[in-house]
């Protein structure tokens, strides 16, 4: 594709990558599934770490870390959104949101550069596994037609209006929010990466096409590197929105609206 | 002769379309959810200068209503990728 004279790379080229290990098995592995990996290995090596039993009762290293995600998730999620009965999602909520984070994080990793989340395949199983979990919530403490009648039927509204209320609520509840969800991470994650490439394949044509365009290409170079610093934010923000939603849907699931 | 070239017109002329449609559709997806994640963030802030003490649930909730409000703007880009030739 060619804009504005530049030669921009098809979109499938960003995000597609060759398989480097069995090949056209069901098993195949590229760049993707090693960013998950590492992920996955990063996530339970920090808390593995963590929950070491070192004699000693002041943290050290990281153990920090470890702590300061666990509070982090513990205040500001789950006490703001589901309370103290939310305790028991715990784990599940930090090791959801530390994986996404690590993934998305290798976005401005050097020389890796590439947010696995960008591939819808685990955000939408994330986001499916979300749904079951929050449905299964609600059908366990409220019972199968409390569940299904405070969120289809929800109280307080006149009769007559659960003609339009009824379908929404179906809808949005049970088929629009694990779509949302995914696709909100999936998104921001291709959106950000689609960024990046423009400002660097802009800074590295201007930079190799003669004086004006190497003084001219300071101006693109600098808005990747702040572009840069935004994806760091983007990053733990849309890990941190994927936790406190899942977090708000199941508090929903728990105490019915009154 | 003439037939060939206004079929090759055609095939050109509907790649074009497309990719207006697909920049029309996304700049103008995200106009609405441009305005509402401005409000939302606008009255979280006057609602931390009023109560800097419940600053840390209000900020918690913006991030929910922007999160909610920004998941249009992004079913709009991902039509546009769709759309992309």
């Amino acid at each position: 594709m060619n804009v504005l004279a530049l030669e921009f790379p098809p979109i499938s080229h960003l995000f597609e990558w060759p398989e480097i290990a069995f090949h056209g098995t069901f098993y195949a592995i590229n760049k993707t599934v090693l960013i998950y990996i590492a992920a996955v290995v990063i996530t339970a090596a920090i808390f593995l770490l963590a929950g070491r039993k070192t004699g000693s009762l002041v943290p050290a290293g990281v153990q920090h870390v470890a702590e300061a995600g666990v509070t982090f998730i513990e205040e500001s999620v789950v006490m703001e959104t589901i309370g103290e009965e939310g305790k028991k999602f715990m784990p599940f909520l930090t090791t959801m949101f530390f994986f996404i984070l690590f993934s998305n994080i290798f976005e401005v990793i050097p020389g890796i550069q590439f947010p696995a989340n960008s591939r819808m395949a685990i955000p939408i199983t994330l986001a499916l596994v979300v749904w079951v979990i929050y449905n299964y919530v609600g059908i366990r403490s409220q019972g199968l037609g409390g569940y299904l009648k405070n969120s289809l039927f929800p109280p307080g509204v006149p009769v007559a209006l659960y003609l339009i209320v009824t379908p929404i609520e179906l809808v949005s509840t049970f088929i629009v929010r694990p779509f949302s969800l995914a696709i909100r991470l999936w998104a921001n994650m291709v959106a950000g990466h689609l960024l990046l490439v423009t400002f660097a394949i802009l800074s590295h044509t201007m930079f190799t096409s003669g004086i004006v365009g190497k003084v001219g290409s300071i101006a693109p170079f600098a808005m990747l590197t702040m572009m840069t610093g935004f994806e760091i934010l983007v990053s733990v923000l849309q890990a941190f929105i994927f936790t406190i939603l899942t977090a708000v849907y199941i508090g929903g699931s728990l105490h019915p609206a009154h | 002769m003439l037939n060939v070239l206004a079929q090759t017109a055609a095939g050109e002329m509907l790649e074009g379309l497309k990719a207006i449609g697909a920049g029309l559709g996304y700049g103008l997806a995200a106009i609405g959810p441009g305005i509402g994640i401005g409000t939302v963030v606008g009255n979280a802030i006057s609602a931390m200068a009023r109560q800097p003490e419940s600053a840390g649930m209000v900020r918690t909730t913006m991030f929910l209503g922007i999160a909610f409000t920004e998941a249009l703007a992004l079913i709009g880009f991902v039509v546009f990728i769709l759309l992309m030739p």
